[in-house]
Protein backbone atom coordinates (compact mmCIF):
# COMPACT_ATOMS: atom_id res chain seq x y z
CA UNK A 1 0.00 0.00 0.00
CA UNK A 2 1.16 3.34 -1.12
CA UNK A 3 2.11 5.44 1.67
CA UNK A 4 0.85 9.10 2.45
CA UNK A 5 2.93 12.05 3.25
CA UNK A 6 2.14 15.27 2.82
CA UNK A 7 5.16 16.44 0.15
CA UNK A 8 8.56 14.97 -0.59
CA UNK A 9 11.39 15.24 -2.35
CA UNK A 10 11.98 12.46 -4.69
CA UNK A 11 14.77 10.65 -3.71
CA UNK A 12 16.19 9.80 -7.19
CA UNK A 13 17.05 12.82 -9.76
CA UNK A 14 13.60 13.92 -11.26
CA UNK A 15 12.90 15.54 -14.53
CA UNK A 16 13.86 18.88 -14.77
CA UNK A 17 11.91 22.10 -16.79
CA UNK A 18 13.86 25.06 -17.94
CA UNK A 19 11.44 28.35 -18.01
CA UNK A 20 11.02 28.76 -21.84
CA UNK A 21 9.78 32.36 -21.51
CA UNK A 22 8.76 34.37 -18.34
CA UNK A 23 4.92 34.82 -19.97
CA UNK A 24 3.23 35.01 -16.36
CA UNK A 25 4.45 37.09 -13.68
CA UNK A 26 2.70 35.97 -10.39
CA UNK A 27 3.08 38.51 -7.62
CA UNK A 28 2.45 36.65 -3.66
CA UNK A 29 0.53 40.67 -3.35
CA UNK A 30 -1.34 39.46 0.01
CA UNK A 31 1.64 36.89 1.21
CA UNK A 32 -0.60 34.06 3.13
CA UNK A 33 -2.50 36.45 4.91
CA UNK A 34 -6.20 35.94 4.08
CA UNK A 35 -9.61 37.23 6.07
CA UNK A 36 -10.68 33.61 5.51
CA UNK A 37 -9.36 30.10 6.83
CA UNK A 38 -10.33 27.83 4.02
CA UNK A 39 -10.20 24.30 4.58
CA UNK A 40 -8.51 23.09 1.91
CA UNK A 41 -6.30 25.84 1.00
CA UNK A 42 -3.07 24.19 -0.30
CA UNK A 43 -0.69 26.92 1.58
CA UNK A 44 -2.84 27.43 4.98
CA UNK A 45 -3.45 30.90 4.58
CA UNK A 46 -5.06 32.79 7.12
CA UNK A 47 -5.54 36.16 9.50
CA UNK A 48 -2.52 35.00 11.44
CA UNK A 49 -0.61 33.28 8.57
CA UNK A 50 1.80 35.69 7.98
CA UNK A 51 4.50 33.29 7.04
CA UNK A 52 4.97 35.57 3.57
CA UNK A 53 3.63 38.90 4.06
CA UNK A 54 2.48 41.96 1.91
CA UNK A 55 4.25 43.21 -1.10
CA UNK A 56 4.84 46.65 -1.07
CA UNK A 57 4.07 48.98 -3.96
CA UNK A 58 7.31 49.67 -4.25
CA UNK A 59 8.66 46.11 -4.58
CA UNK A 60 5.78 45.08 -7.20
CA UNK A 61 6.89 48.29 -9.36
CA UNK A 62 10.60 46.63 -9.13
CA UNK A 63 9.33 43.41 -10.83
CA UNK A 64 7.35 45.31 -12.95
CA UNK A 65 9.79 46.59 -15.15
CA UNK A 66 12.55 43.81 -14.41
CA UNK A 67 9.88 41.41 -15.85
CA UNK A 68 8.95 43.74 -18.69
CA UNK A 69 12.27 43.86 -19.39
CA UNK A 70 12.20 40.68 -19.48
CA UNK A 71 9.01 40.25 -22.46
CA UNK A 72 6.52 39.35 -19.50
CA UNK A 73 2.92 38.69 -21.43
CA UNK A 74 0.62 39.22 -18.23
CA UNK A 75 1.00 39.57 -14.38
CA UNK A 76 -1.33 37.72 -11.79
CA UNK A 77 -1.87 38.72 -7.95
CA UNK A 78 -2.66 36.29 -5.28
CA UNK A 79 -2.53 35.84 -1.96
CA UNK A 80 -3.74 35.40 0.93
CA UNK A 81 -6.14 37.84 -0.18
CA UNK A 82 -4.97 40.47 -2.62
CA UNK A 83 -7.60 43.10 -1.30
CA UNK A 84 -6.07 42.54 1.99
CA UNK A 85 -3.03 44.59 1.05
CA UNK A 86 -4.39 47.86 1.27
CA UNK A 87 -1.88 48.96 -1.88
CA UNK A 88 -3.68 46.67 -4.30
CA UNK A 89 -4.93 48.81 -6.29
CA UNK A 90 -1.96 51.36 -6.56
CA UNK A 91 -0.59 48.02 -7.20
CA UNK A 92 -2.96 47.25 -9.97
CA UNK A 93 -2.64 50.63 -11.70
CA UNK A 94 1.07 50.59 -12.24
CA UNK A 95 0.78 46.91 -13.45
CA UNK A 96 -1.64 47.57 -16.49
CA UNK A 97 1.14 50.21 -17.49
CA UNK A 98 2.77 47.28 -18.76
CA UNK A 99 0.07 44.39 -19.03
CA UNK A 100 -3.13 42.42 -18.74
CA UNK A 101 -3.40 41.31 -15.03
CA UNK A 102 -5.65 38.72 -13.19
CA UNK A 103 -6.76 38.87 -9.32
CA UNK A 104 -7.47 35.67 -7.33
CA UNK A 105 -9.96 36.81 -4.92
CA UNK A 106 -12.37 35.80 -2.37
CA UNK A 107 -14.29 39.02 -3.28
CA UNK A 108 -15.77 39.38 0.14
CA UNK A 109 -13.52 42.69 0.81
CA UNK A 110 -14.99 45.40 -1.61
CA UNK A 111 -15.71 48.55 0.64
CA UNK A 112 -17.38 51.16 -2.42
CA UNK A 113 -13.98 52.88 -2.15
CA UNK A 114 -12.23 49.67 -3.99
CA UNK A 115 -14.68 49.35 -6.27
CA UNK A 116 -14.89 53.29 -7.60
CA UNK A 117 -10.79 52.57 -7.61
CA UNK A 118 -11.17 49.03 -9.76
CA UNK A 119 -13.93 50.40 -12.42
CA UNK A 120 -11.67 53.74 -13.07
CA UNK A 121 -8.74 51.28 -14.00
CA UNK A 122 -10.23 48.88 -15.57
CA UNK A 123 -12.49 51.63 -17.90
CA UNK A 124 -9.07 53.50 -18.42
CA UNK A 125 -7.11 49.97 -20.34
CA UNK A 126 -7.46 48.87 -23.38
CA UNK A 127 -5.87 45.46 -21.33
CA UNK A 128 -7.94 42.60 -19.72
CA UNK A 129 -8.20 42.70 -15.94
CA UNK A 130 -9.41 39.56 -15.10
CA UNK A 131 -11.20 39.22 -11.43
CA UNK A 132 -10.74 35.26 -10.72
CA UNK A 133 -13.28 34.81 -7.68
CA UNK A 134 -13.19 31.69 -5.66
CA UNK A 135 -16.17 30.22 -4.64
CA UNK A 136 -16.36 26.50 -3.65
CA UNK A 137 -20.00 25.19 -4.45
CA UNK A 138 -23.69 26.36 -5.98
CA UNK A 139 -24.97 27.03 -2.28
CA UNK A 140 -23.65 27.53 1.33
CA UNK A 141 -24.23 24.22 1.89
CA UNK A 142 -21.28 23.59 -0.26
CA UNK A 143 -19.51 26.29 0.02
CA UNK A 144 -19.64 27.31 3.43
CA UNK A 145 -18.52 24.26 5.11
CA UNK A 146 -14.69 24.53 3.22
CA UNK A 147 -14.63 28.40 3.08
CA UNK A 148 -16.49 29.45 6.21
CA UNK A 149 -19.64 30.26 7.62
CA UNK A 150 -21.05 33.44 5.76
CA UNK A 151 -18.68 33.17 2.84
CA UNK A 152 -20.75 31.83 0.44
CA UNK A 153 -23.55 34.96 0.61
CA UNK A 154 -20.58 37.54 1.05
CA UNK A 155 -19.04 35.96 -2.02
CA UNK A 156 -21.72 36.25 -4.61
CA UNK A 157 -22.31 39.66 -3.02
CA UNK A 158 -18.81 40.83 -4.41
CA UNK A 159 -19.37 38.79 -7.37
CA UNK A 160 -22.45 40.75 -8.10
CA UNK A 161 -20.44 44.38 -7.55
CA UNK A 162 -18.16 43.15 -9.88
CA UNK A 163 -20.55 42.47 -12.62
CA UNK A 164 -22.09 45.95 -12.06
CA UNK A 165 -18.87 47.80 -12.65
CA UNK A 166 -18.37 45.97 -15.55
CA UNK A 167 -16.35 43.11 -14.90
CA UNK A 168 -17.02 39.46 -15.64
CA UNK A 169 -15.73 37.85 -12.91
CA UNK A 170 -14.20 34.23 -13.53
CA UNK A 171 -15.57 31.81 -10.91
CA UNK A 172 -13.08 29.20 -10.15
CA UNK A 173 -14.02 26.06 -7.89
CA UNK A 174 -12.27 23.63 -6.12
CA UNK A 175 -13.33 20.54 -7.46
CA UNK A 176 -14.34 19.06 -3.88
CA UNK A 177 -16.85 16.76 -5.38
CA UNK A 178 -16.76 12.95 -6.97
CA UNK A 179 -18.00 11.58 -9.85
CA UNK A 180 -18.93 14.48 -13.33
CA UNK A 181 -18.13 18.10 -13.61
CA UNK A 182 -21.65 18.42 -15.55
CA UNK A 183 -24.64 18.80 -12.70
CA UNK A 184 -22.45 21.15 -10.15
CA UNK A 185 -21.54 22.96 -13.26
CA UNK A 186 -25.19 23.60 -14.76
CA UNK A 187 -26.37 24.12 -11.60
CA UNK A 188 -23.87 26.68 -10.74
CA UNK A 189 -24.38 28.17 -13.97
CA UNK A 190 -28.02 28.66 -13.05
CA UNK A 191 -27.46 29.99 -9.50
CA UNK A 192 -25.19 32.70 -10.76
CA UNK A 193 -27.79 33.86 -13.55
CA UNK A 194 -30.55 33.80 -11.27
CA UNK A 195 -27.96 36.33 -8.76
CA UNK A 196 -28.29 38.61 -11.79
CA UNK A 197 -24.55 37.37 -13.47
CA UNK A 198 -26.11 36.29 -17.21
CA UNK A 199 -23.18 35.29 -18.83
CA UNK A 200 -21.08 33.48 -15.86
CA UNK A 201 -17.42 32.09 -16.54
CA UNK A 202 -16.62 29.04 -14.19
CA UNK A 203 -13.69 27.59 -14.12
CA UNK A 204 -12.74 24.46 -12.03
CA UNK A 205 -9.51 23.69 -10.25
CA UNK A 206 -8.16 20.34 -8.93
CA UNK A 207 -7.31 20.19 -5.42
CA UNK A 208 -3.85 20.40 -4.44
CA UNK A 209 -3.21 18.00 -0.87
CA UNK A 210 -0.77 19.98 0.53
CA UNK A 211 -1.42 22.64 3.08
CA UNK A 212 -4.76 22.56 4.74
CA UNK A 213 -6.10 20.28 2.24
CA UNK A 214 -3.59 17.40 3.93
CA UNK A 215 -6.16 17.37 7.38
CA UNK A 216 -9.55 17.93 5.34
CA UNK A 217 -8.59 15.02 3.04
CA UNK A 218 -5.16 13.65 2.50
CA UNK A 219 -1.71 14.40 1.76
CA UNK A 220 -0.36 13.07 -1.78
CA UNK A 221 0.70 9.03 -1.98
CA UNK A 222 4.07 8.58 -2.44
CA UNK A 223 3.86 7.10 -6.16
CA UNK A 224 2.11 10.70 -7.37
CA UNK A 225 5.03 11.95 -8.75
CA UNK A 226 6.21 12.87 -11.91
CA UNK A 227 8.81 10.17 -13.98
CA UNK A 228 10.89 10.45 -16.53
CA UNK A 229 8.63 8.15 -18.44
CA UNK A 230 5.83 10.70 -17.90
CA UNK A 231 7.86 13.54 -19.72
CA UNK A 232 8.24 11.35 -22.85
CA UNK A 233 5.65 12.78 -25.02
CA UNK A 234 4.36 15.71 -22.86
CA UNK A 235 4.72 19.25 -23.78
CA UNK A 236 6.45 21.04 -20.71
CA UNK A 237 4.88 23.87 -21.89
CA UNK A 238 1.53 22.89 -19.87
CA UNK A 239 3.35 23.34 -16.38
CA UNK A 240 3.10 26.43 -15.40
CA UNK A 241 6.75 26.26 -14.22
CA UNK A 242 8.18 26.31 -17.78
CA UNK A 243 6.46 30.25 -17.89
CA UNK A 244 6.03 31.65 -15.06
CA UNK A 245 7.60 32.50 -11.80
CA UNK A 246 6.56 34.25 -8.15
CA UNK A 247 7.29 37.43 -6.04
CA UNK A 248 7.07 37.41 -2.46
CA UNK A 249 8.91 39.24 -0.38
CA UNK A 250 11.21 36.57 0.67
CA UNK A 251 12.62 36.34 -3.24
CA UNK A 252 11.41 34.62 -6.44
CA UNK A 253 9.37 31.11 -6.28
CA UNK A 254 9.35 28.36 -9.30
CA UNK A 255 5.53 28.61 -8.41
CA UNK A 256 2.06 29.64 -6.64
CA UNK A 257 1.97 26.37 -5.04
CA UNK A 258 4.90 25.59 -3.59
CA UNK A 259 5.50 28.83 -1.49
CA UNK A 260 6.07 26.09 1.60
CA UNK A 261 8.84 24.36 -0.30
CA UNK A 262 12.09 25.81 1.10
CA UNK A 263 13.66 24.43 -2.39
CA UNK A 264 11.00 26.40 -4.59
CA UNK A 265 12.58 29.58 -3.68
CA UNK A 266 15.10 30.19 -6.85
CA UNK A 267 16.99 33.40 -5.90
CA UNK A 268 16.67 37.05 -5.00
CA UNK A 269 15.61 38.53 -8.14
CA UNK A 270 14.30 37.20 -11.64
CA UNK A 271 17.29 36.67 -12.80
CA UNK A 272 18.39 34.48 -10.39
CA UNK A 273 15.20 32.64 -10.83
CA UNK A 274 15.54 31.67 -14.50
CA UNK A 275 16.94 28.21 -13.80
CA UNK A 276 15.42 24.68 -14.57
CA UNK A 277 13.40 23.79 -12.04
CA UNK A 278 13.13 19.50 -11.15
CA UNK A 279 9.74 18.10 -11.04
CA UNK A 280 10.74 16.40 -7.36
CA UNK A 281 7.01 17.44 -5.49
CA UNK A 282 4.20 15.34 -5.41
CA UNK A 283 1.93 18.79 -5.98
CA UNK A 284 4.14 18.89 -8.97
CA UNK A 285 2.10 15.55 -10.32
CA UNK A 286 -1.46 17.59 -10.15
CA UNK A 287 0.27 20.18 -12.32
CA UNK A 288 1.23 17.63 -15.05
CA UNK A 289 -2.08 15.74 -14.46
CA UNK A 290 -3.77 18.61 -15.20
CA UNK A 291 -1.72 21.09 -16.91
CA UNK A 292 -1.96 24.86 -16.54
CA UNK A 293 -3.80 24.55 -13.61
CA UNK A 294 -2.80 28.11 -12.49
CA UNK A 295 -3.51 30.38 -15.52
CA UNK A 296 -6.70 31.79 -16.87
CA UNK A 297 -8.71 29.49 -20.29
CA UNK A 298 -7.51 32.75 -22.51
CA UNK A 299 -3.71 32.65 -22.33
CA UNK A 300 -3.45 28.61 -20.67
CA UNK A 301 -0.85 27.01 -22.58
CA UNK A 302 -2.00 23.19 -24.81
CA UNK A 303 -0.26 21.10 -26.23
CA UNK A 304 0.95 20.84 -30.39
CA UNK A 305 2.88 19.14 -32.22
CA UNK A 306 5.40 22.23 -32.73
CA UNK A 307 8.85 21.67 -32.23
CA UNK B 1 18.95 51.98 -56.81
CA UNK B 2 16.70 48.84 -55.65
CA UNK B 3 12.89 50.65 -56.32
CA UNK B 4 11.80 51.71 -52.84
CA UNK B 5 8.42 52.74 -53.77
CA UNK B 6 5.65 51.94 -51.49
CA UNK B 7 4.33 48.15 -51.90
CA UNK B 8 1.03 46.54 -50.75
CA UNK B 9 0.53 43.32 -49.64
CA UNK B 10 -3.17 41.63 -49.06
CA UNK B 11 -3.18 39.03 -45.69
CA UNK B 12 -6.45 37.50 -44.25
CA UNK B 13 -6.60 34.26 -41.58
CA UNK B 14 -8.96 31.64 -40.70
CA UNK B 15 -11.30 31.44 -43.98
CA UNK B 16 -13.26 28.45 -42.03
CA UNK B 17 -15.00 27.56 -44.90
CA UNK B 18 -16.36 30.59 -45.42
CA UNK B 19 -16.05 30.70 -49.85
CA UNK B 20 -18.17 33.47 -50.19
CA UNK B 21 -16.52 35.69 -47.87
CA UNK B 22 -13.02 34.72 -49.49
CA UNK B 23 -14.42 35.43 -52.91
CA UNK B 24 -15.41 38.51 -52.05
CA UNK B 25 -12.01 39.74 -49.90
CA UNK B 26 -10.32 38.04 -53.49
CA UNK B 27 -12.34 40.66 -55.70
CA UNK B 28 -11.30 43.23 -53.50
CA UNK B 29 -8.19 42.50 -53.55
CA UNK B 30 -7.76 42.17 -57.17
CA UNK B 31 -10.02 45.31 -57.94
CA UNK B 32 -7.26 47.05 -55.31
CA UNK B 33 -4.47 46.15 -57.89
CA UNK B 34 -2.54 44.14 -55.15
CA UNK B 35 -0.74 41.00 -56.71
CA UNK B 36 0.72 39.68 -53.71
CA UNK B 37 -2.17 37.76 -51.04
CA UNK B 38 -0.93 35.77 -48.18
CA UNK B 39 -3.59 33.20 -46.15
CA UNK B 40 -2.28 32.33 -42.23
CA UNK B 41 -3.85 29.96 -41.82
CA UNK B 42 -6.79 27.71 -41.00
CA UNK B 43 -8.61 26.84 -44.82
CA UNK B 44 -11.69 25.11 -42.85
CA UNK B 45 -14.15 25.08 -39.39
CA UNK B 46 -16.90 26.62 -38.58
CA UNK B 47 -18.67 26.60 -42.59
CA UNK B 48 -19.70 24.32 -44.72
CA UNK B 49 -18.43 22.70 -47.66
CA UNK B 50 -15.00 22.84 -47.06
CA UNK B 51 -13.75 21.89 -50.68
CA UNK B 52 -14.76 25.19 -52.16
CA UNK B 53 -11.77 27.04 -50.84
CA UNK B 54 -8.90 24.80 -52.32
CA UNK B 55 -9.62 26.12 -55.91
CA UNK B 56 -9.94 29.86 -54.88
CA UNK B 57 -6.92 29.86 -53.53
CA UNK B 58 -5.06 28.66 -56.21
CA UNK B 59 -6.27 30.32 -58.66
CA UNK B 60 -5.96 33.19 -57.27
CA UNK B 61 -2.11 32.29 -56.34
CA UNK B 62 -2.85 32.98 -52.63
CA UNK B 63 0.36 31.87 -50.58
CA UNK B 64 -1.09 30.05 -47.28
CA UNK B 65 0.58 29.54 -43.98
CA UNK B 66 -0.72 26.67 -42.33
CA UNK B 67 -2.66 26.77 -39.21
CA UNK B 68 -3.57 24.11 -36.73
CA UNK B 69 -6.46 22.74 -38.65
CA UNK B 70 -4.80 22.69 -42.14
CA UNK B 71 -1.81 20.60 -39.90
CA UNK B 72 -4.63 18.29 -37.86
CA UNK B 73 -7.14 17.92 -41.69
CA UNK B 74 -3.89 17.60 -43.45
CA UNK B 75 -2.14 14.42 -41.24
CA UNK B 76 -5.08 13.36 -40.05
CA UNK B 77 -5.08 13.75 -36.46
CA UNK B 78 -8.20 13.41 -33.92
CA UNK B 79 -8.67 16.87 -33.55
CA UNK B 80 -7.86 20.51 -34.27
CA UNK B 81 -5.31 21.27 -32.11
CA UNK B 82 -7.41 24.72 -31.48
CA UNK B 83 -6.05 24.94 -28.24
CA UNK B 84 -8.97 25.20 -26.46
CA UNK B 85 -8.98 24.57 -22.51
CA UNK B 86 -12.55 24.84 -21.79
CA UNK B 87 -15.08 22.02 -21.84
CA UNK B 88 -18.17 23.96 -23.34
CA UNK B 89 -15.85 25.83 -26.02
CA UNK B 90 -13.99 22.09 -27.24
CA UNK B 91 -17.27 20.98 -27.65
CA UNK B 92 -18.40 23.00 -30.38
CA UNK B 93 -14.58 22.21 -31.42
CA UNK B 94 -15.15 18.77 -32.17
CA UNK B 95 -18.65 19.45 -34.08
CA UNK B 96 -16.79 21.74 -36.38
CA UNK B 97 -13.67 19.62 -36.83
CA UNK B 98 -15.06 16.30 -37.38
CA UNK B 99 -17.45 17.66 -40.29
CA UNK B 100 -14.82 19.61 -41.67
CA UNK B 101 -12.44 16.46 -41.34
CA UNK B 102 -15.38 14.31 -42.82
CA UNK B 103 -16.18 17.14 -45.84
CA UNK B 104 -12.55 17.83 -47.19
CA UNK B 105 -11.40 15.76 -49.92
CA UNK B 106 -8.38 13.70 -48.75
CA UNK B 107 -6.23 14.64 -52.29
CA UNK B 108 -5.72 18.26 -50.49
CA UNK B 109 -4.95 16.56 -47.79
CA UNK B 110 -0.86 16.39 -48.70
CA UNK B 111 -1.03 19.95 -49.60
CA UNK B 112 -2.34 21.10 -46.03
CA UNK B 113 0.35 18.64 -44.75
CA UNK B 114 3.18 20.41 -46.20
CA UNK B 115 2.09 24.10 -46.07
CA UNK B 116 4.90 25.81 -44.32
CA UNK B 117 4.57 27.24 -40.67
CA UNK B 118 5.85 30.43 -41.57
CA UNK B 119 6.48 32.79 -44.69
CA UNK B 120 9.52 35.73 -44.24
CA UNK B 121 9.63 38.52 -46.46
CA UNK B 122 11.67 41.00 -47.01
CA UNK B 123 10.32 44.47 -48.76
CA UNK B 124 12.27 47.70 -49.02
CA UNK B 125 14.23 46.53 -46.00
CA UNK B 126 11.32 45.53 -43.62
CA UNK B 127 11.50 41.97 -42.84
CA UNK B 128 8.05 40.96 -42.28
CA UNK B 129 7.16 37.43 -40.67
CA UNK B 130 3.65 35.26 -41.33
CA UNK B 131 2.38 32.99 -39.29
CA UNK B 132 -0.76 31.78 -37.67
CA UNK B 133 -0.86 32.04 -33.98
CA UNK B 134 2.08 33.49 -32.95
CA UNK B 135 6.13 32.90 -34.23
CA UNK B 136 6.55 30.75 -31.46
CA UNK B 137 3.40 28.27 -31.35
CA UNK B 138 1.26 27.79 -34.19
CA UNK B 139 -1.88 27.60 -31.55
CA UNK B 140 -0.91 30.54 -29.49
CA UNK B 141 -3.83 33.06 -28.87
CA UNK B 142 -2.58 36.45 -28.65
CA UNK B 143 -5.66 38.86 -28.03
CA UNK B 144 -4.78 42.19 -27.85
CA UNK B 145 -6.16 42.45 -24.07
CA UNK B 146 -3.55 39.94 -23.06
CA UNK B 147 -0.91 40.61 -24.97
CA UNK B 148 1.64 43.24 -23.28
CA UNK B 149 3.71 45.58 -25.35
CA UNK B 150 7.00 44.11 -23.43
CA UNK B 151 6.29 40.80 -25.01
CA UNK B 152 5.37 42.00 -28.75
CA UNK B 153 9.04 43.69 -28.76
CA UNK B 154 9.97 40.18 -27.69
CA UNK B 155 8.75 38.40 -30.27
CA UNK B 156 10.25 40.99 -32.82
CA UNK B 157 13.75 40.28 -31.11
CA UNK B 158 13.64 37.22 -30.78
CA UNK B 159 12.09 36.44 -34.57
CA UNK B 160 14.53 38.72 -36.23
CA UNK B 161 11.19 40.78 -37.28
CA UNK B 162 10.32 44.30 -38.03
CA UNK B 163 6.74 43.26 -38.68
CA UNK B 164 4.43 40.17 -37.42
CA UNK B 165 1.42 39.22 -38.69
CA UNK B 166 -0.79 36.64 -37.24
CA UNK B 167 -4.61 35.29 -37.33
CA UNK B 168 -5.88 32.29 -34.80
CA UNK B 169 -7.80 34.42 -32.23
CA UNK B 170 -10.65 35.50 -35.15
CA UNK B 171 -10.48 39.06 -33.88
CA UNK B 172 -8.05 41.80 -35.81
CA UNK B 173 -6.01 44.67 -34.01
CA UNK B 174 -2.63 46.12 -34.47
CA UNK B 175 -0.18 47.65 -32.24
CA UNK B 176 3.00 50.06 -32.80
CA UNK B 177 6.47 48.92 -30.85
CA UNK B 178 9.29 49.92 -30.04
CA UNK B 179 11.78 50.90 -32.74
CA UNK B 180 8.68 51.64 -34.94
CA UNK B 181 8.00 47.57 -35.81
CA UNK B 182 4.64 46.37 -35.58
CA UNK B 183 2.73 43.61 -34.82
CA UNK B 184 -0.57 42.91 -36.27
CA UNK B 185 -3.41 40.36 -36.02
CA UNK B 186 -5.31 40.33 -39.45
CA UNK B 187 -8.44 38.78 -37.93
CA UNK B 188 -9.98 36.61 -40.02
CA UNK B 189 -12.47 35.74 -43.25
CA UNK B 190 -14.53 33.17 -41.62
CA UNK B 191 -16.97 34.68 -39.19
CA UNK B 192 -17.81 37.88 -38.05
CA UNK B 193 -15.90 39.26 -34.91
CA UNK B 194 -18.63 39.66 -32.62
CA UNK B 195 -19.42 43.16 -32.42
CA UNK B 196 -23.27 42.73 -33.85
CA UNK B 197 -21.76 43.23 -37.75
CA UNK B 198 -22.06 40.63 -40.34
CA UNK B 199 -19.05 41.42 -42.02
CA UNK B 200 -15.58 39.81 -41.65
CA UNK B 201 -12.04 41.47 -42.68
CA UNK B 202 -8.85 41.41 -43.86
CA UNK B 203 -5.68 43.44 -43.93
CA UNK B 204 -3.72 45.45 -46.10
CA UNK B 205 -0.10 45.96 -45.11
CA UNK B 206 1.71 49.04 -46.79
CA UNK B 207 5.64 49.46 -46.74
CA UNK B 208 6.92 51.97 -47.57
CA UNK B 209 10.79 53.80 -47.40
CA UNK B 210 10.20 54.35 -44.01
CA UNK B 211 7.26 52.85 -42.80
CA UNK B 212 4.82 50.22 -42.51
CA UNK B 213 1.09 50.46 -41.57
CA UNK B 214 -1.77 48.63 -41.87
CA UNK B 215 -5.22 48.89 -42.95
CA UNK B 216 -8.20 46.56 -42.26
CA UNK B 217 -10.47 46.27 -44.82
CA UNK B 218 -14.14 45.24 -44.37
CA UNK B 219 -15.74 42.38 -46.25
CA UNK B 220 -19.61 42.63 -47.37
CA UNK B 221 -20.50 38.94 -48.73
CA UNK B 222 -23.78 36.72 -48.49
CA UNK B 223 -23.88 35.82 -45.43
CA UNK B 224 -27.54 35.03 -45.87
CA UNK B 225 -26.41 32.57 -48.46
CA UNK B 226 -24.03 30.69 -46.45
CA UNK B 227 -26.29 30.25 -43.45
CA UNK B 228 -28.47 28.50 -46.08
CA UNK B 229 -25.24 26.78 -46.91
CA UNK B 230 -24.70 25.60 -43.42
CA UNK B 231 -28.04 24.90 -42.43
CA UNK B 232 -28.66 22.52 -45.59
CA UNK B 233 -25.28 20.54 -43.99
CA UNK B 234 -27.09 20.49 -40.71
CA UNK B 235 -24.19 22.57 -38.89
CA UNK B 236 -25.00 23.79 -35.57
CA UNK B 237 -27.97 26.67 -35.41
CA UNK B 238 -25.70 28.22 -33.05
CA UNK B 239 -22.92 28.57 -36.04
CA UNK B 240 -25.81 29.94 -38.11
CA UNK B 241 -26.75 32.44 -35.86
CA UNK B 242 -23.35 34.12 -35.27
CA UNK B 243 -23.56 34.11 -39.07
CA UNK B 244 -26.43 36.02 -39.37
CA UNK B 245 -25.92 38.38 -36.53
CA UNK B 246 -22.27 38.72 -35.85
CA UNK B 247 -22.30 37.74 -32.32
CA UNK B 248 -19.99 35.09 -31.27
CA UNK B 249 -22.45 32.25 -29.61
CA UNK B 250 -19.99 29.50 -29.15
CA UNK B 251 -16.21 29.03 -28.57
CA UNK B 252 -16.59 32.15 -25.94
CA UNK B 253 -14.89 30.97 -22.49
CA UNK B 254 -11.08 31.54 -24.55
CA UNK B 255 -12.44 35.26 -24.69
CA UNK B 256 -10.54 37.05 -22.22
CA UNK B 257 -12.51 39.69 -20.31
CA UNK B 258 -12.17 42.69 -22.65
CA UNK B 259 -12.87 41.08 -26.09
CA UNK B 260 -15.64 38.73 -23.84
CA UNK B 261 -17.35 42.00 -22.56
CA UNK B 262 -17.61 43.56 -25.82
CA UNK B 263 -19.82 40.64 -27.19
CA UNK B 264 -23.34 39.99 -25.97
CA UNK B 265 -23.25 36.12 -24.93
Amino acid sequence: MATMIQDTPHSNEPPRVALQSLDSLWFQVAGTICNLRCHHCFISCAPDNDKFNFLSLETCKRYLNEAAALGVKEFYFTGGEPFANPDMCEILAETIKVGPATILTNATLFRDSTLDRLQRINESTPYSIEMRVSIDGYSAEMNDPIRGEGTFDAAMKGVQQLVDIGFLPIITITRTWCGDDGDVLATFRQTLVDNGYTRPRLKVLPSLKLGAEVARTRGYHDDERVTHDMMANYDPAQLVCSSARVVTDQGIWVCPILLDAPDARLGGTLAESLVDYPLRHNACFTCWSFGAICSNVSTAATSTTDA
Amino acid sequence: MPDQSPKQIALFGGVYSNYLALTAALTDIRNRGIADVYCLGDLGAFGPRPNRVFPLLHQHNVHVVQGNYDDSIGRGLSDCQCGYTDPADNHFAAISYQYTFNNTDPQHRPWMANLPREIRLKINDQRILLCHGSPRKTNEFLWESTTSTAFIEKLHHDHDADVICCTHTGIKWSRRAANDKLFVNVGCLGRPENDGNTNVWYAIVTVGNSSVDVEFVPVHYDHDQLANDMRAEQLPSAFIETIKTGWWTTCLEILPAKERARGRY
